[in-house]
Order: structure tokens, then C-alpha cells, then sequence
């Protein structure tokens, strides 16, 4: 079964048409990245398939659960996190941990006991009992991707997880992002070229709406007869700026 | 629900300035015109008269606080990640809304407290007037909730921590007698349910309980249009993408 199929997935806002008849496939334990500038349709892509806004035609399914029909049973495989930082920042990072977990329906000794799993696995230890305004950019950001992750999710969304950090913080959350091949479908969006390049197992390039182009990096630069993966986004993405 | 709610309730009670504005000022203010009433004598500075009035002026911290809260989740997108969760619409609201009103009834309870040392009678009129004091947090947990669905943080400081907190003071009967004003303003003020819980607290100190029904009927009306307006606002955000 595949982990995320879009049947002509639309959503349009009045007069605007922000996704345009979407058709793509997921794999399980695939790493996809949706590439596109801004205005392409990524996030409200993202958004419609974690049920945060219903589409206006078209369906998609999680793991076989629709998000037209079953929202709710869709919600409880994907985890999610969002663009900006996403976090209880009076609450310690064991708390925010603890807090989603229970969110999701785990008692109190589960609870405890995925916060201690998440804290290892994230190399959060050492600041299990900070609060999480205190923390750094990067620490933040891995501490939103923890509590996307501690309800088990066959199916996580990170919406440009490394924006905004230095070139260390983000080369850490890459390795944490690599971790998760193979054990969690991950859907990444991004402006970062090298990180999608990096990361993913294939990718999906968004423009005005559609899904223009998807493939490995490597048969998306051989699609445009390109040598570098920036410009074979480029001419996927904006084939009108290919000649400046 | 339950894990939302200790979330919220630790949040707010981890502002240090929470505490200072929500605690702190309506004491400041409730010493501070006991002594003008200990030095020049005025009616409606007697401890009776204030420490109802204080109470229902702190209450305008509250939503304060409750607004300030949801405003920051949604700009934070913290609210955004709880909504891709399973928790339910009501869970939202309930969540939200039921930290507050132990938060908001202990904010009453101390003012009284404060209020005994003054000269405030040590009665089971007391109880009456917090058991009274609900309807009133519930009106302003909804305001809270009600900017903090259609606002920003930085509006919801203007509109609840000057506009509200100046409209619940002018407006109430605390700091003058509104009948020194008269015609349309006392009318405009009892339009508004500030003066309402203030004249309900003062006649439950007085034991005057047929005087509270009359009061509590428009506090009441306006707590529930209030909170409906409030939960309405938050889930057409919700519904239209723009929380």
C-alpha cells in the first residue's frame, strides 16, 4: 500500500487555484521532498493532507485512511511540523514531549516512556529539564521534529525544518532526518537545494499549482540536460527564468 | 483535553508577569484606595463598595491572559500542529477555557482575602459573591478567547490589557459613582455587563440577594454571547485556513 496517494487533488481560494488537480504517490519508509518557489502550492499541499484545510476536489489517502472521509483516522498516522517553530515555550522540552504524547492518547507511564525514547534519540538529554524558550534556533527546531515524532507516526510532514539556521545546526538535523529513512515516510519541503538533493529519495517539483516534474535528483537533471540540481529546478520550476 | 489544558495552565501560571498583573496590580490598587479611604473618608471606597469592583476589574487580566495565549499559539503555529492532531474542536475550546476559571475564581478568592484585613466582613456572604463571581470569569474568558481568535498578540495587549482593563475600571462603578456622571454615560454603562457584576457583588455583601437576580441575569446573557461569539470566531478561523 502506498503511504500517500493524491487523486486530483485540488484547492482553490475564491478566485486563486492554489493546487491544481494533484495526482502523486508516496512510497512507504520514502523520503520526498516537494520543491517549489513561493506561491507553488507546497504548503497548502501539506496542509490539506494533515487535514488543516479540506481540499475543493480531488481526494487523497494516508496509509488507505482518506482525509475526506476519515480525517480523524488519518490524523492519528502523520505527525507534523510546521514551518515556524512550533513549540509550548514555558513548558521544559520533557513536558512538550510528554504533552503531545498524550495528545495522541498515551497514559501517563507511555507518555513518560516516549519522552525517555524521543530525549535519547534526539540527543535532547541535556536539556530535558530547560524550558523551551530557552533553547537555541536549531535545539528548537529538533525538539518541533521530537514532538512530531513521539506519537509514532507512520507518516511525518516537515515543513522547511532547517529555515533560518546556521550551516551546523542544519547539517545536524540533516543526520536526524537521514536517521528516519527507512522507518518513517517523510514529506519535506524546502528552498534549500543541497538539502533536497541530500536528503531525499525523490523529489516532487511544484509550480502554479502542479505537479510539473518528479524523479531521483538525478533523473531530474538529466530531464533538463543539467549538470547542477538548482537549475534543473529552475527549469521545472520557473522555465521562463532559465534564459537569464 | 486534559494534557491541553495542564499545558495552558502552566503557561500562563509561568509568566511571571501573569502573576504580577493578574495578583499583584488589583491588590496595589485595592491598598491603595483603602488608604485614600482611611484618610479622607468616600463612600465608595468603603471596603464593601471596592473589594467587589477590584474583583471584577481583575478579571480583565484574565482575558488578557487567555487572549495573549491563543494570539501566540496562532502566530507561533503551535496551534497548527495541535490541529493536525486528533484533538477534538471542543477539546480546543475546553482546553482553553477551563484552566482559566479556577485561575480566575482564585484571583476573586484572594482579592477577598486581601479584602478581610481591610475591614471586610469575615461572612458566608463571601461565598455567595465568589460563588457569583463565575458568570463573570466565564464573560471574561470569552473576551480572551474572543481576541485572541480575531487578533495578534501585540493587538490583544491594546484591546485587552488598555481598552478592556480601562472599560471594566470607568464603566464598573469601582473608581466613581456613576450616577455623579449621569444620562447617556450611566445609560451606556449599563448597557455593558461591567457595572452589573459590580452591583451584584455589592448586594451580595449587603445580603440584598433580590437585588442580585436583576444583575445577574445581563451578566449572565453577556457571558453567553460572549463565549458563543468566541467559539464561533475560533472555529471560523479554523474553518477559513487563517489561524
Amino acid at each position: 500500500m502506498e503511504a500517500i496517494k493524491t487523486a486530483a487533488l485540488t484547492k482553490r481560494y475564491r478566485q486563486a487555484l492554489a493546487v491544481d488537480r494533484l495526482s502523486l504517490t508516496v512510497f512507504p519508509g520514502e523520503l520526498f521532498s516537494l520543491l517549489g518557489v513561493n506561491g507553488a502550492g507546497k504548503t497548502t499541499t501539506i496542509k490539506m493532507l494533515c487535514g488543516l484545510t479540506a481540499p475543493t476536489g480531488g481526494n487523497a489517502w494516508l496509509l488507505g485512511d482518506s482525509i475526506v472521509e476519515h480525517p480523524q483516522r488519518a490524523k492519528q498516522k502523520l505527525g507534523l511540523s510546521p514551518q515556524e517553530t512550533a513549540v509550548a515555550p514555558n513548558l521544559t522540552v520533557a513536558e512538550n514531549l510528554q504533552m503531545m504524547a498524550r495528545i495522541y492518547g498515551a497514559d501517563s507511564a507511555q507518555a513518560a516512556a516516549r519522552t525517555g525514547d524521543i530525549l535519547c534519540r534526539l540527543s535532547l538529554q541535556p536539556v530535558q529539564k530547560s524550558r523551551a524558550k530557552t533553547l537555541s534556533g536549531g535545539m528548537q527546531r529538533r525538539l518541533s521534529i521530537g514532538m512530531a515524532l513521539i506519537s509514532g507516526p507512520q507518516i511525518l510532514f516537515l515543513d522547511e525544518p532547517t529555515l533560518g539556521l546556521d550551516v551546523l545546526a542544519r547539517r545536524r538535523l540533516w543526520a536526524l532526518i537521514q536517521s528516519l529513512k527507512g522507518s518513517v515516510t517523510v514529506v519535506l519541503t524546502t528552498h534549500y537545494m543541497e538539502e533536497a538533493q541530500t536528503l531525499s529519495d525523490r523529489i516532487g517539483i511544484m509550480a502554479g499549482g502542479r505537479l510539473t516534474a518528479v524523479g531521483t535528483p538525478d533523473q531530474l537533471m538529466a530531464q533538463t540536460g543539467t549538470t547542477r540540481f538548482e537549475d534543473a529546478f529552475v527549469a521545472l520550476a520557473a522555465p521562463e527564468e532559465v534564459a537569464i | 483535553m486534559n494534557a491541553f489544558a495542564a499545558r495552558n495552565t502552566k503557561e500562563m501560571l509561568r509568566d511571571p508577569l501573569n502573576l504580577a498583573f493578574g495578583l499583584g496590580f488589583p491588590l496595589v490598587v485595592l491598598f491603595l484606595l483603602s488608604a485614600i479611604q482611611a484618610n479622607v473618608p468616600v463612600e465608595l471606597f468603603a471596603i464593601e463598595q471596592l473589594a467587589p469592583g477590584i474583583a471584577v476589574f481583575g478579571l480583565s487580566f484574565v482575558a488578557l491572559f487567555s487572549g495573549t495565549l491563543i494570539a501566540k499559539d496562532r502566530s507561533s503555529s503551535f496551534l497548527v500542529r495541535l490541529l493536525a492532531s486528533p484533538l477534538s474542536a471542543s477539546s480546543f475550546i475546553g482546553g482553553y477555557t477551563l484552566p482559566l476559571v479556577p485561575m480566575a475564581l482564585v484571583q476573586c478568592a484572594v482579592c477577598l482575602a486581601a479584602s478581610v484585613p481591610l475591614g471586610l466582613s469575615l461572612s458566608p456572604r463571601l461565598l455567595i459573591l465568589l460563588l457569583l463571581m463565575l458568570p463573570c470569569c466565564l464573560l471574561f474568558i470569552g473576551i480572551g478567547l474572543l481576541c485572541g481568535s480575531l487578533l495578534t498578540d501585540k493587538q490583544v495587549g491594546g484591546v485587552c490589557g488598555a481598552l478592556l482593563t480601562n472599560l471594566s475600571a470607568w464603566l464598573s462603578g469601582t473608581w466613581f459613582d456613576l450616577d455623579l456622571v449621569g444620562g447617556w454615560f450611566k445609560s451606556a454603562a449599563y448597557l455593558l455587563p461591567f457595572a452589573h457584576a459590580v452591583d451584584m457583588g455589592r448586594a451580595a455583601l449587603r445580603g440584598d440577594y433580590a437585588a442580585i437576580w436583576p444583575h445577574l441575569a445581563v451578566v449572565l446573557c453577556w457571558a453567553v454571547a460572549v463565549l458563543a461569539a468566541a467559539i464561533f470566531a475560533f472555529h471560523h478561523k479554523r474553518r477559513s485556513d487563517r489561524l
